[in-house]
């Protein structure tokens, strides 16, 4: 990203050798077997871009050769895709920098997509950089909002800037591809529907292994019980700096526990140590998109917006009427957290006690 | 061994506000740090020279006042600090940030060689996690991201051994010598400056490069022009367009604003009451 705004509008003509960049492809990111979520959200949104280009979309698939990298692209059109690149190698089998770089590079020079979007996970961003680099095309991070600009036909990509105040749109107009990179839950999950399907087109990825420097010695798997997962949670209960004291922190999972959500938290309380760093919610931390957020002592600063806004109720306790949580809660409760909380995870018990007698 | 540490002095962006009615940044007063993720980077390769001696040397691109980051990470102990800057570079995205950053890299391997370079996991202006692999990718270099842990050197073999942080675990990856880390956060803390090392940094002659200097030749590659990435509009986030609706009862009893809520929720939000119920 520039840091110099553009000039004022004016007539913009793609330069001819690009003309015959067409299509909008999507990533599909997958690591021990499993395909990214990520890859689908952005499955929806490159839909909607292909669709307002009036071009075809595309999933890419970079994998071991076999019946699981064929289910991949298989899941990619039922997630949307009209067509599937698939790269299957045996040097694929686990994520590495420098195939992948070459695999995906080649892909595009063969085939010239317009729009490459990728998912900003750890693989997608390391993926991402590189072959923004090797094909020497624009590339925007962590974008909130894609868009087609219908002046100039380009994309135009929405991402926070200056630590989140501020929000900026980004394009790339006389390079192709085309980059960005979307956060995790940052868009919406596709509907997936299986009776969907659409052709396959292999492409092969030309090294050997011996040519291939990083060595992948061993994949140690997080300990998967003991992980939040906040950013799947259908139901968040969060607090932050105004509930005072690590003991008042308890009303959180008090709340928690009879709703049976996930914990999550504001940056300082995390910086404070009460609570894990996989549980801060917010633009340094996870983006979440649960059924029912509950916000409790938080200020509702930017920083946090950007990380749950999409939420679709939001219940927020403040003791401050001009807290700027209020101009986006769905709800707003002012008072004391401290007496508000344990009213709530009464309610909710009583709600819950209801329903099981009403079997 | 001989490490190149990449920092950036960024605006502290937790001290920036935004002017409420222009929407414009209002950066008076706003102090410049080195980015934080960077100190992880430095202080890792301060740890390895430890362990294993060498030279640590710390280079950044940007305006002149850059300087003062560099001698802050002199005064942790890095021996050698270079500053890049040059009109030319304005107005820089990453591909043309990484590409001056690797050509100044390719003029300091010309007098000792380079054996790895790190980064920030990010910076907290840019926040892309962009200019580290495109470094590695221009100078050609084995590349490491989110690296948690560095677990062995053998510089004689050129053999590293590192942890990386990937979606749903730990890759445990091997390469050869040079090649590019980008340092997680969190896995060390930044050491105090020492006395001598504080008024060494105050006196060390620091290198100022411009882009002759960082061997640069083609100006279509660097600054506004050598970015494909061009911002069309800054602005601010739009408000929503309706407030929360305020739950308020007239006795204030906590109970009955609990019972209030719930029940206006669950008539909006049918959804959040199935929800509820699927944990009955
Ligand atoms: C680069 C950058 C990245 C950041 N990333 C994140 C991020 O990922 N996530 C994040 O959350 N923040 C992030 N921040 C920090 C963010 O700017 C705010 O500082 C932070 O969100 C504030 O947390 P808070 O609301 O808990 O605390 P405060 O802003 O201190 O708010 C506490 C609130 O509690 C209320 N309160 C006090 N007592 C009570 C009571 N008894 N009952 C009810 N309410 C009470 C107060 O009125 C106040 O509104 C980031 C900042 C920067 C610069
Ligand atoms: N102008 C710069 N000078 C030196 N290093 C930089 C510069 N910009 C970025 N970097 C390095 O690249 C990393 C990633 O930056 P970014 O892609 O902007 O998030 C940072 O943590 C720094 O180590």
């Amino acid at each position: 990203m520039s840091e110099v705004p553009a000039k004022k509008k004016r007539k913009f003509e793609l330069d001819p050798k690009l003309a015959g960049y067409k299509g909008v492809w999507v990533f599909v990111e997958h690591e021990q077997g499993q395909v990214h979520p990520v890859s689908w959200e952005l499955m929806g949104e490159g839909r909607k871009l292909a669709d307002m280009l009036g071009v075809e979309l595309a999933g890419v698939v970079l994998g071991a050769p076999g019946e699981q990298s064929r289910q991949f692209c298989n899941e990619a059109m039922f997630h949307g895709a009209d067509l599937c690149y698939l790269m299957a190698d045996d040097i694929l089998k686990d994520y590495r920098n420098e195939p992948f770089t070459k695999g995906m590079t080649d892909l595009v020079n063969a085939y010239q997509p317009e729009i490459l979007l990728l998912g900003a996970t750890t693989q997608g961003r390391d993926l991402a950089g590189s072959v923004a680099t090797t094909l020497q095309t624009g590339l925007t991070a962590d974008c909130t909002a894609l868009t087609i600009d219908p002046d100039n036909r380009s994309m135009a990509a929405t991402r926070p800037t200056f630590g989140g105040s501020l929000l900026c749109t980004i394009v790339t107009l006389n390079y192709r591809p085309q980059m960005a990179t979307v956060r995790s839950r940052v868009m919406a999950m596709t509907e997936r529907d299986a009776s969907r399907s659409g052709r396959v087109i292999e492409h092969p990825l030309g090294m050997i292994e011996s040519s291939i420097i990083t060595k992948v010695l061993e994949y140690i798997p997080d300990a998967m019980q003991d992980k939040p997962q906040l950013a799947f949670a259908d139901i968040i209960v969060s607090g932050g700096r105004g509930m005072k004291k690590p003991e008042n922190f308890q009303l959180i999972w008090d709340l928690a526990k009879v709703l049976g959500a996930e914990v999550g938290a504001s940056r300082p309380v995390v910086q404070a140590g009460w609570v894990d760093l996989e549980r801060q919610v917010g633009q340094s931390g996870k983006t979440v998109r649960p059924k029912l957020y509950i916000a409790a002592g938080i200020s509702g600063a930017i920083q946090h917006r950007v990380g749950m806004d999409a939420s679709d109720c939001i219940i927020a306790i403040n003791n401050d009427p001009n807290a700027p949580i209020f101009d986006y809660a769905t709800y707003g409760i002012v008072g004391n957290a401290m007496t508000i909380l344990p009213a709530l995870t009464e309610a909710f018990r009583q709600k819950l006690a209801a329903v099981k007698k009403a079997g | 061994m001989h490490i190149v540490v990449c920092i950036k002095q960024v605006p502290d962006s937790a001290q920036i506000r935004v002017h409420p009615v222009t929407n414009t940044i209002m950066r008076q007063g706003v102090p410049a740090i080195i980015n934080p993720y960077d100190l992880f980077a430095l202080e890792e390769a301060l740890r390895l020279k430890d362990k294993y001696g060498g030279t640590v040397t710390v280079i950044t691109m940007g305006p002149p006042q850059a300087e003062a980051a560099l001698r802050k990470a002199l005064s942790f102990g890095a021996d050698d600090a270079i500053l890049i800057t040059d009109r030319a570079f304005a107005g820089a995205d990453t591909l043309a940030t990484s590409f001056a950053l690797a050509s100044a890299i390719r003029q300091i391997q010309k007098n000792m060689p380079v054996d790895m370079v790190f980064t920030g996991k990010q910076t907290i202006d840019g926040d892309t996690a962009q200019v580290g692999p495109g470094v590695a990718k221009r100078l050609d270099m084995q590349l490491l991201t989110y690296v948690s842990k560095i677990v062995s050197v053998k510089a004689e073999a050129s053999e590293i051994v590192v942890e990386r942080r990937a979606e749903g675990g730990v890759q445990l990856l091997k390469t050869s010598l040079p090649c590019l880390v980008t340092v997680l956060e969190g896995n060390n803390q930044m050491r105090f400056a020492s006395m001598p090392n504080m008024f060494r940094a105050a006196r060390h002659p620091l290198k100022v490069w411009d882009k002759d200097a960082a061997g640069i030749e083609d100006i279509t590659k660097i600054g506004l022009k050598g970015s494909p990435t061009v911002v069309s509009k800054v602005f601010a986030p739009t408000p929503k367009s309706e407030r929360a609706e305020m739950i308020e009862v007239e006795s204030g009893d906590p109970r009955d604003v609990a019972i209030t809520v719930l029940s206006k929720m669950f008539t909006r939000f049918p959804v959040v009451e199935k929800e509820i119920a699927k944990r009955a």
